[in-house]
Parts: C-alpha cells; sequence; structure tokens
C-alpha cells in the first residue's frame, strides 16, 4: 500500500484538481512571457522592469510560481511513490524516498521564497 | 497483509505502447522542468537586478552551451505543455477509447516536435 502522508492535499481528488487549474496557470503563463518575448524581439532593460515592476504581473509571475510549487509537488511525488518503491528497490526504497520527498519539498519552498524576494525586490 | 499480494500492473517489466512513450515522456519532462525552474528563476533575478545584469543575460545566451541548454529546456516545457494539454482534452472525455487514445498521442507527439523544431528556430 502506498501511504499518502506526503501527498499534497491529502486525498487524490483534491490533488487532481490542484494538478489542472495549476496547469492551465502555468500554460496561460507560457504563452504569455513567449508570446510577450517573440513580440518584443529588441527588448530593453527598461521595457522587462516596467512589465515586472506592474502590479499585475507581479500577481500573475505568483500565482505561476505557486502553481509551480503545486503542480511539482503533486507530480514528483507522483514519480517518486511509482519508482522509488519497495517492490522496484527493495527495503532501502522508504528511507530513500522520505529523503527525495522532503529535498524536493525544501527546493519546492526555496523556489516560492526567492521568487517573492524577486518580484517583490524590484 | 502479505507482501506476497499479486500486482497487477509491474511498471517494472511491462512494454511500452505509444500511449506509455507519451506518458513517460510527460514524466521525464516534467523532472527536467523541476531543474529549469532555477535556470528561469536565475535568470529573471539577473536580468531584472539593473541595466548590466540584463545584457549579461544576453550575453550569455549568445554562447553555444547556453543555447543548447536553452533550446533543451524549451523543449522539455515544449513537450510537457503539448501532453498537459492531451491530458486536459481527454478529462473533457474526448479521445478516451483505445483508439482515440493513440491517435491523440500520435498528434501530441507530432505537435511536440513541431514547437521543439520552432523553439531551435527561435534560439538560433
Amino acid at each position: 500500500m502506498v501511504t499518502n502522508v506526503t501527498s499534497f492535499g491529502r486525498s487524490g481528488l483534491s490533488d487532481w484538481l490542484v494538478q489542472r487549474v495549476s496547469a492551465v496557470v502555468l500554460a496561460a503563463y507560457t504563452i504569455f512571457i513567449v508570446v510577450y518575448l517573440l513580440c518584443n524581439s529588441d527588448l530593453t532593460h527598461a521595457q522587462w522592469l516596467a512589465l515586472n515592476q506592474h502590479i499585475a504581473m507581479k500577481m500573475f509571475s505568483l500565482a505561476a510560481v505557486l502553481s509551480v510549487a503545486a503542480h511539482a509537488w503533486i507530480g514528483l511525488w507522483s514519480v517518486l511513490t511509482d519508482y522509488v518503491t519497495v517492490r522496484l528497490m527493495g527495503p532501502k526504497a522508504t528511507p530513500l524516498r522520505i529523503v527525495l520527498q522532503l529535498g524536493m519539498i525544501t527546493v519546492t519552498l526555496a523556489y516560492v521564497v526567492w521568487a517573492i524576494d524577486i518580484l517583490w525586490g524590484i | 497483509m502479505t507482501t506476497k499480494r499479486p500486482v497487477n500492473l509491474d511498471i517494472g517489466t511491462i512494454k511500452l505502447p505509444i500511449t506509455a512513450i507519451v506518458s513517460i515522456l510527460h514524466r521525464v519532462s516534467g523532472v527536467v522542468l523541476f531543474g529549469v525552474v532555477a535556470i528561469l528563476l536565475w535568470m529573471l533575478d539577473i536580468s531584472l537586478s539593473g541595466p548590466e545584469g540584463f545584457d549579461s543575460i544576453r550575453d550569455c545566451l549568445t554562447s553555444p552551451v547556453a543555447k543548447v541548454i536553452l533550446w533543451a529546456s524549451l523543449a522539455a516545457l515544449a513537450y510537457h505543455l503539448v501532453a498537459g494539454i492531451r491530458h486536459l482534452i481527454m478529462d473533457m472525455g474526448i479521445g478516451e477509447s483505445l483508439e482515440g487514445g493513440r491517435l491523440g498521442a500520435k498528434l501530441a507527439l507530432v505537435g511536440a516536435v513541431i514547437l521543439i523544431i520552432l523553439a531551435g528556430v527561435w534560439v538560433w
């Protein structure tokens, strides 16, 4: 039996929905940034700074980074609990998976703090 | 609970049809993108630090190694985006049959290859 104690929302249905809502946010953000960069191939620092200083853009970027955090947490949980298992790797799999999950969660939270530091430091 | 219970889906040994290849690539690209986030945040940080930082990122992206890393990152992003859109379409009940699943997998692969080539054109 796979324990769900380290899953994101403690419920499969909740994780399923969060994964899709965050996916839509990230798709919108990705398309916006790509189209913006394609339309501004001679982008200057002043233009780039003005875009990222706009409160609406900060909110969009914050939504994107929070979506990355939730999306990566759920996605990597799925991957780790599928492959780093006792059935595939033997009894050392459980401590290894816990270490990898804690590392993944630490990096995820660091990304969020880093992004907020960048966005509200400009 | 006995540990000798039968397993109905041993992912360590089963063969991979096209739908499974599309699925495993979705996972691989997702794991890669988790690392790419660090590169993107680093680029955002430096590019917003000042005009010198902005120019240093622009100069850095002229090097062949940086171009390859950027293209690989965009490739992972493009693939993950296309495969994710396929998931959302299937969640709406479209293409859920065996044949529909196979066709969707082929379309996702073709769409991703086109976007990855376009990303390469953009980077170089």
